[in-house]
C-alpha cells in the first residue's frame, strides 16, 4: 500500500479470484496479476450471470417485465421496482395516489436498511470477523418478516404495480415499523462498539484505496463511493422523485476518501433511512393505494424518458425508447454497481491482495446487478 | 526396565489420547462457543447437547476420498498433515499436569516443547509448497514469515521466565512458584524476582501464543475471505482432518505452557485450597485460557500481514527483550 516497491514485470503470476471465491460474493472474477502479496495489475472480467433482462424488457409487456427489475439486485430489490414504475407512470401519464407514494418511500427503505445490514455483515466478515454478520442478519431477519407480511416475498418482491401498490399495509405493519426502529437504533449503537471501534477493523481500512473525486466522477461511481470521497450527489436530493422532497434527511458525506469513509457513508444512512422510515410513518395519509381512472393496456406514446432513482447501490438509471407499442423499442437499465465496480481495476493496482479484497468490500457489489 | 518402558508407553498412549481428544472435543466446544457468541443454537442434533458432533465428523472425513491434485508432489502432500499432527501430540510428552502426572519429564522440557513447535510451521510450509496451488503457496510463504516473527518474542519471554526459575525443568518452573496467586509469574510480588514487568510478558506470550497457532485475529495463513483455506485448500478427508486437529492440538500446547509458565501450573490460587488436587487447577487454568482463545477468534477481525509484523519486530520484540534485561539486572540485585 503506503510503501512504493519495485515491481519486476518478470516474476509475476496470474491469481484468477474468482468465479468462485469467497470474497467476490457471487461469480464475479478478478485476474490478477501479481508480485508476491502485490498487485500488479488486475483486470475484472464480468459474465458469469449474465441474463439479459434488457433483451427481456423489449420482448415483454411492461407488466410482464415489472418482476424482472427485482431480480436484478437481490438485496436491495424494491428500489429497482421503484424506478421502473416511476418511469412508465410517468411516460404514460399515470397518477399516483398519495398514500401509494408514501407506502412505497417505506418499503424502499426498510429494504435498503436491509441491504445496507447484510452488506456491513458480508464486509466485516470480508474483513475476518463472523460474528458481526449473525448479529446483522438477525436484525436484517425483522424486516424480511415485515416486508413478507405485506408483499407477499422475502427477497424478490413483486410488490408495486403501474399507478400503486398490490396490497395495502395493515396496522400490524405499521406497529412492527414502530418497533423496529428504536430497536434498530440500539442494534446500530451496538455495532459501532462492537465493529467501528474496534482498532483492528481501523487499523485495515483507514487510508486504504483511497478514491479522489476524480477518480469517482471519471467512471461515474455513486453511493457510499462517491459520497465517501466528498461527492454530495443523492438522486432523492438532487433530482427528487416520488414524496422524497416531502421528508427531512440528511445525505452522509465524508471526505477522507478511503475504505473507512464508505463505511460510515453506509451506516450513516441506515440512520438516515430509519429517520425518513419514521416520517413516513408519522405523515401516512388515508385514501386508495391505486388510482381509480388507469390505462387498461399499458401503452406509453412514442417517445424517450428517463428516470433515476436512488437504490442501496447508487444510482439506478433506467431509459425507455416507446414506439407507442405494447413492449418497448429499448429498454437500458443503467446499473450503479457497474461503474463502482471497473473503479476496482484501476485502483487496485499496488495494493495488496488483503487491502485490495476488503476494498472491493467496501463497494458493495452485487453481481447479478453487474450483470443484468 | 521393561517395567519402565512399559510406564513410558502407556504414558504416551494416554499423552496421545488425551491430545486427540482434546483436539476434537475442542471443535465442538469451539462452535457452541461461537454459536452462543452469535445467538444461535450451535450443534445440538446429535447426543446430547450435540456431544456425538465430533465422533460423527470424523467418522465422515475417514470415509471421504483423499484426492491428491495433479502435478502435486505425493509424498511431501502426503507427509504434510501428519507432520502438523505429530509434533503437536509429543509436546504433550513432557507437560506435566500435577505433581505426579507427567508421561516424561526431562530437565529440558521448555526447550523440547519449543524444538517441536518449530517443526509445525515446518508442516504448513510442506503443504503450501506441495499442493501445487497458488493460494496454498502464498498462505505458507505468510505463515512462514510469521512463525518467525512471534517465535523470537515467544523465546526471549520464555527465557526470562527460565532465568527466574534457574531451570528449563517444567515441574522445576512449577514447583518454584507453590504459594499462592502472588507466587505465580505473571504476579510476582512474593516470588523469587517481584519482577512488576512480568504481567506485560504474559500478555506478550499469550500474543505470540495466537500467532504460533495461527488463531484470529492472526490467523493470516488461512484466511478464508483472501486464500480461499490457505495451506490446505486441497487437502480433504483426514488430510484436512489431521491439519483440523493439529491446529486445536497446538492451542491446548500453547496454553499447556502459558499456565506452566505464568499461571502456576497445578498449583491453587490460594494456600487453604491445597486440599484440591493439582490436576484440577491445572485443567480449569488451561480450559480458562482456552475459552479465551476461542472468545477472541469470534470477536475480532483480522490483521493485516504487514500490521501482523509490524507488531511483532516494532513493539513486541523490542518490550520482551527491554523485560529480560529488566529481569537480569533484578537477579542480579536480590
Amino acid at each position: 500500500m503506503n510503501s512504493p516497491i519495485k515491481l519486476q514485470p518478470d516474476e509475476t503470476f496470474i491469481l484468477n479470484v474468482g468465479p468462485q471465491h469467497p470474497a467476490t460474493h457471487g461469480v464475479l472474477r478478478v485476474k490478477m496479476e501479481m508480485n508476491g502479496e502485490y498487485i500488479v495489475n488486475a483486470e475484472t472480467v464480468i459474465g458469469y450471470i449474465h441474463r439479459m433482462h434488457e433483451k427481456m424488457g423489449e420482448v415483454k409487456t411492461y407488466p410482464q417485465f415489472l418482476m424482472n427489475l427485482s431480480r436484478m439486485d437481490y438485496l436491495g430489490a424494491l428500489g429497482y421496482s421503484h424506478g421502473h414504475v416511476l418511469l412508465i407512470e410517468k411516460a404514460s401519464g399515470i397518477e399516483v395516489p398519495e398514500r401509494a407514494e408514501y407506502i412505497r418511500a417505506i418499503m424502499v427503505e426498510l429494504n435498503r436498511v436491509a441491504s445496507h445490514l447484510f452488506w456491513f455483515g458480508a464486509f466485516v466478515m470480508d474483513l475476518g470477523g463472523f460474528s458481526p454478520l449473525m448479529y446483522a442478519l438477525q436484525d436484517r431477519e425483522y424486516i424480511l418478516d415485515m416486508l413478507e407480511a405485506v408483499t407477499g416475498s422475502r427477497l424478490t418482491y413483486c410488490y408495486f404495480r403501474f399507478g400503486g401498490l398490490y396490497n395495502d399495509i395493515d396496522d400490524d405493519f405499521i406497529s412492527a415499523a414502530r418497533r423496529f426502529i428504536p430497536r434498530m437504533r440500539k442494534s446500530l449503537k451496538k455495532y459501532h462498539k462492537l465493529v467501528t471501534g474496534n482498532i483492528i477493523f481501523h487499523k485495515r481500512l483507514e487510508g486504504i484505496a483511497p478514491l479522489s473525486q476524480e477518480m469517482c466522477r471519471k467512471y461515474g461511481a455513486s453511493s457510499a463511493v462517491a459520497r465517501g470521497s466528498g461527492i454530495n450527489f443523492d438522486v432523492r436530493k438532487n433530482e427528487p422523485y416520488s414524496v422524497y422532497p416531502e421528508f427531512d434527511f440528511d445525505i452522509p458525506v465524508f471526505h477522507e476518501c478511503d475504505s473507512l469513509a464508505r463505511y460510515k457513508v453506509r451506516m450513516e444512512e441506515i440512520e438516515q433511512s430509519l429517520r425518513i422510515i419514521e416520517q413516513g410513518l408519522d405523515k401516512l395519509p388515508d385514501g386508495p393505494i391505486m388510482p381509480e381512472k388507469k390505462p387498461k393496456l399499458i401503452k406509453p406514446p412514442p417517445g424517450d424518458y428517463y428516470q433515476a432513482v436512488e437504490t442501496a447501490r447508487g444510482s439506478f438509471g433506467i431509459r425507455l425508447v416507446s414506439d407507442g407499442g405494447k413492449t418497448p423499442y429499448r429498454l437500458k437499465l443503467r446499473s450503479p454497481t457497474y461503474s463502482n465496480m471497473h473503479l476496482f481495476d484501476e485502483s487496485c493496482r499496488g495494493m495488496m491482495i488483503m487491502d485490495a479484497l476488503a476494498f472491493m468490500g467496501s463497494l458493495d457489489l452485487v453481481i447479478p446487478e453487474i450483470d443484468r | 526396565m521393561s517395567l519402565t518402558l512399559l510406564n513410558v508407553i502407556v504414558a504416551v498412549v494416554i499423552a496421545i489420547a488425551f491430545a486427540a481428544l482434546n483436539a476434537a472435543y475442542l471443535v465442538w466446544a469451539e462452535r457452541r462457543g461461537a454459536a452462543r457468541i452469535q445467538r444461535r443454537p450451535g450443534p445440538n442434533i446429535n447426543g446430547p447437547f450435540g456431544l456425538l458432533q465430533p465422533p460423527l465428523d470424523g467418522i465422515k472425513l475417514m470415509a471421504k476420498q483423499l484426492t491428491i491434485p495433479g502435478g502435486a508432489d505425493k509424498v511431501l502432500f502426503i507427509a504434510a498433515p501428519v507432520l502438523a499432527m505429530f509434533p503437536a501430540i509429543m509436546s504433550f510428552v513432557t507437560i506435566p499436569f500435577s505433581e505426579s502426572i507427567v508421561a516424561k519429564n526431562m530437565n529440558v522440557g521448555v526447550l523440547m516443547i519449543f524444538a517441536f513447535a518449530s517443526t509445525g510451521s515446518m508442516a504448513l510450509v510442506f503443504a503450501g509448497w506441495s499442493s501445487r496451488n497458488k493460494y496454498a503457496m502464498m498462505s505458507s510463504v505468510r505463515a512462514v514469515s510469521q512463525a518467525v516473527a512471534y517465535e523470537i518474542p515467544m523465546l526471549i519471554t520464555t527465557i526470562t521466565v527460565v532465568m527466574i526459575a534457574g531451570s528449563t525443568d517444567l515441574m522445576e518452573i512449577v514447583r518454584q512458584q507453590s504459594g499462592s496467586i502472588l507466587h505465580w509469574n505473571i504476579f510476582p510480588v512474593l516470588g523469587n524476582s517481584h519482577n512488576l514487568l512480568m504481567p506485560m510478558s504474559f500478555l506478550i506470550f499469550f500474543t505470540c501464543t495466537l500467532a504460533e497457532t495461527n488463531r484470529a485475529p492472526f490467523d493470516l495463513g488461512e484466511a478464508e475471505s483472501e486464500l480461499v483455506a490457505g495451506f490446505h485448500t486441497e487437502y480433504g478427508s483426514m488430510g484436512f482432518g489431521l491439519f483440523f486437529m493439529g491446529e486445536y492440538a497446538n492451542i491446548v500446547i500453547g496454553s499447556c505452557m502459558t499456565t506452566i509458565l505464568f499461571l502456576g501450573g497445578w498449583n491453587a490460587p490460594l494456600p487453604f485450597l491445597g486440599f484440591i488436587p493439582g490436576i484440577f487447577w491445572f485443567l480449569l487454568k488451561l480450559y480458562l485460557l482456552i475459552a479465551t482463545f476461542i472468545w477472541i477468534r469470534w470477536t475480532f477481525p483480522r490483521t493485516t500481514i504487514y500490521g501482523l509484523l509490524n507488531l511483532s519486530w516494532k513493539i513486541l520484540i523490542p518490550l520482551s527483550l527491554f523485560n529480560l534485561l529488566f529481569t537480569a539486572g533484578l537477579i542480579k540485585v536480590f
